[in-house]
């Protein structure tokens, strides 16, 4: 048993309200310089949708991540020979044109129009050439539509779906949507770090983190295709590839990542998960399809209250701090203990190591026909009208039917969390709604306590699981959402120098300006 | 054997070789953020592939091939000794030469033309490029004009590099030489000079040890085990992982 610390988070969904602070928070530390305008290391798609790079989840396209190949793992489209024979020129990288062309506006033209019969405009320019742009694409292009033709039909996790089902799905009256928050998953089999000629990316050892080394990246950019969530980025302008850092910087000196310290639905569960290095390798190529593999990065997952798992990590030299904060991690109860949250897109083979928790409002209410006649009689006689006769039912009569006739298809998420795998996102939306089931009976008294138990038997959860989701779900305090352990001093790069030094600089730990070669 | 000859052949070749090691040297240490191959092809994808290809396919086979002249002459004559098997490597290499000069113009206009890789174009990549077409013209000059270069490379200008190298130059050969064969000389030591002070220098970073790397990679900041080991002796340089 090998077992390491992986700095890890959970996304709750059906918290996330699109705001893209994260975004924005990220971008303003992290991605505001030259080269990097067009890179969202956080970025918030909605699902349905084509997201950013535009179709990232269409490996067809793109040749991201691994593929199984006679019992072993290999990378779809980079690896040893492919990435020698490609490296004068890439024919799967994502270009420019599939992100966006960075743009700004001429404000000053607003200020120093002389004056005139007409309003002054500020015209867009691209933050590439600096010439006047017709703006086709942003990184959020896609927000909020749902049911598009140009975006949410695109997407590619409708596979699997039937037309019909995919039609029921965009009709207008049923339209439903999600939000998906995404940053550098900082993977147990990272694609990126395989696929780097240079090897510049490493996963550190300590924390989990996947980093590229700024100084030994030679742009053959392989790690770009690679990357099947499209979250290694090339920085046009210094010549090397730069990503997500999962603030490590910040979390050294003890701070919550930008991302999740600004997030407004406070969605982000950040914690310490142990892990077994030795059964990684077991769980690629033992796992027969997708599922499995699915299914198995759980088992990796270890148990921190465990004595065996403790007595091991001693003895490969995990400190004790971080045994205790993976003892008290939100991430380990999500993922393991209530078996909430998930992977996205666990198929791409990189074992990810962001979990999220699917989103259930969208599919609680359904819709149902109502006679609105009683309605009707109550109301104003000026304003009697009642413009349809179907209405949201939230009713907990039939228990698990509204799960069935979801309006978000089961199938559409187990294409997202499961790899196609319908029963384990049954499973956890099940759960999600024995939950509110239970604080219903407690807070509102409608239902009986003995359907509540029933429901919680049915689910396989104690009383003490559902108060913990609840807890951890609407009531967390920061403190309980964010949980690593306190700064080693003698370990942290931040705590050696001054970062202000470096600011506006690519990464801590060297002094040389990240000025493009020559 | 003029002032000139000397410094064109004795001289320069020296400057150059000191000015490659120490630059490109230094360069590496000091400032390696900037040792990159400066990728240009995120900003424009379609014709890059034209350019880089046939350029850097067709240089690494005319590159290779003149290391093989100089370092194994004797095997290159032998080879070249039946005229089938000259004509095959004469004709290959002039056919690499041709692919390199098509890729290098379409390189060079690609700069020149797109809008978007003006911001990433320096004076020194044109410069570089000016200078391999001219050096490609020249070189495919000199092998249509002068034949059969293979042979004559190995029997006149391997003597004379291996005469540099040892430090006692011998050029009289090198003085009877065509124009263009000079000029080409000439012009290969200025691409030498060159290296250390343009993107050149991602041909000394070829990634070959990608090849018998493990695809994984984990860096440890710090050695927990030995840390903890009371045993461990304190210093002031703390124990790494391997």
């Amino acid at each position: 048993m090998d077992v390491r610390a992986q700095v890890s988070m959970v996304f709750h969904l059906d918290k996330c309200i699109g705001c893209h602070t994260c975004s924005v928070a990220c971008k303003n530390i992290w991605t505001d310089r030259k080269g990097a305008e067009y890179m969202w290391w956080n970025n918030v798609e909605t699902k349905p949708g084509t997201g950013y790079p535009t179709k990232w989840e269409d490996q067809d396209i793109y040749k991201g991540g691994w593929e199984r190949n006679n019992g072993s793992m290999k990378l779809k489209g980079a690896g040893k020979l492919r990435g020698l024979v490609n490296i004068f020129h890439n024919p799967h990288l994502p270009v420019i044109d599939d992100y966006y062309e960075p743009f700004t506006y001429k404000y000053l033209d607003l200020i120093e129009s002389p004056a005139m019969d007409d309003q002054p405009t500020a015209r867009p320019v691209s933050l590439i050439t600096g010439k006047p742009i017709d703006i086709k694409m942003g990184p959020n292009w896609d927000d909020d539509l749902s049911g598009t033709p140009d975006y949410a039909r695109n997407d590619p996790n409708l596979e699997g779906l039937s037309a019909a089902e995919q039609e029921a799905m965009f009709q207008l009256e049923r339209m439903a949507f999600f939000y998906l928050p995404r940053i550098c998953n900082h993977c147990l089999n990272p694609a990126c770090v395989a696929s780097c000629p240079s090897g510049a990316i490493y996963k550190r050892g300590e924390d989990g983190v996947v980093l590229i080394n700024q100084k030994v990246c030679r742009a053959w950019r392989m790690c770009v295709t690679a990357c099947p969530y499209k979250k290694s980025y090339f920085n046009w302008g210094t010549g090397k590839s730069e990503k997500c850092i999962l603030c490590y910087p910040r979390i050294e000196s003890g701070q919550a990542p930008a991302c999740m310290h600004s997030c407004v639905g406070r969605i982000r569960y950040l914690g310490v998960m142990l892990y077994d290095a030795d059964k990684i390798e077991s769980a690629l190529t033992g796992s027969k399809n997708d599922q499995e593999l699915a299914l198995r990065q759980r088992d990796i997952l270890l148990d921190p209250n465990d004595p065996v798992v403790i007595q091991a990590a001693k003895e490969n030299g995990v400190p004790d701090s971080t045994i205790k904060a993976a003892q008290d991690s939100p991430i380990y109860k999500f993922v393991k203990e209530w078996g909430l949250a998930m992977p996205l897109h666990a198929e791409y083979g990189t074992l990810p190591m962001l979990f999220y928790v699917p989103p259930l409002l969208p599919v609680m209410a359904s819709l149902s026909d109502v006679n609105n006649d009683e309605q009707a009689e109550k109301m104003d006689p000026i304003a009697k009208y009642w413009n349809d006769n179907w209405l949201y039912d939230t009713s907990t009569d039939e228990l698990w039917a509204t799960i069935d006739k979801a309006r978000m298809p089961l199938k559409y998420l187990a294409n997202m969390f499961s790899a196609g795998d319908e029963s384990v996102i049954k499973e956890a939306l099940k759960k999600l709604m024995a939950v509110r089931i239970y604080r219903r009976w407690k807070t509102v008294g409608d239902i009986d306590e003995s359907k509540a138990m029933a429901v919680l038997e049915d689910v396989g959860l104690t009383t003490e699981a559902v108060e913990g989701i609840f807890y951890l779900t609407s009531l967390a305090k920061f403190d309980d959402r964010f949980v690593i352990p306190p700064a080693h001093r003698e370990q942290a790069i931040e705590m050696l120098e001054f970062t202000g030094d470096t600011k506006g600089s690519t990464g801590f730990g060297f002094k040389e300006k990240p000025l493009r070669g020559w | 054997m003029g002032v000139l000859d000397n410094f064109l052949f004795v001289g320069l070749p020296y400057i150059t070789l000191v000015v490659f090691l120490v630059g490109t040297i230094y360069r590496y240490k000091a400032t390696k953020f900037n040792y990159s191959s400066l990728s240009s092809q995120f900003l424009e994808e379609s014709s890059l592939f034209w350019g880089s290809m046939p350029f850097h396919w067709g240089l690494a086979f005319l590159f290779f091939g003149h290391l093989i002249a100089f370092l194994f002459p004797s095997s290159v004559l032998a080879f070249n000794s039946h005229p089938v098997r000259l004509l095959i490597i004469e004709i290959s290499a002039f056919i690499a030469g041709l692919l390199v000069l098509f890729g290098l113009c379409v390189l060079f206009f690609r700069r020149i033309f797109n809008d978007r890789l003006k911001p990433v174009t320096t004076k020194m990549d044109i410069a570089i490029e000016l200078l391999l077409i001219t050096q490609v013209v020249l070189g495919l000059l000199v092998a249509y004009t002068s034949r059969w270069g293979s042979s004559w490379f190995a029997a006149v200008l391997t003597p004379y590099l291996r005469s540099l190298f040892v430090l006692q130059p011998e050029i009289s050969a090198i003085t009877a030489l065509p124009f263009l064969a000079k000029l080409h000389i000439i012009g290969a030591n200025l691409v030498f000079l060159l290296i250390p002070f343009s993107r050149l220098v991602h041909l000394l970073v070829v990634p070959f040890h990608y090849i018998w790397r493990p695809y994984q990679r984990v860096v440890w900041n710090i050695s927990r085990r030995s840390v903890r080991d009371p045993n461990t002796k304190w210093t002031l340089h703390r124990p790494k992982n391997t």
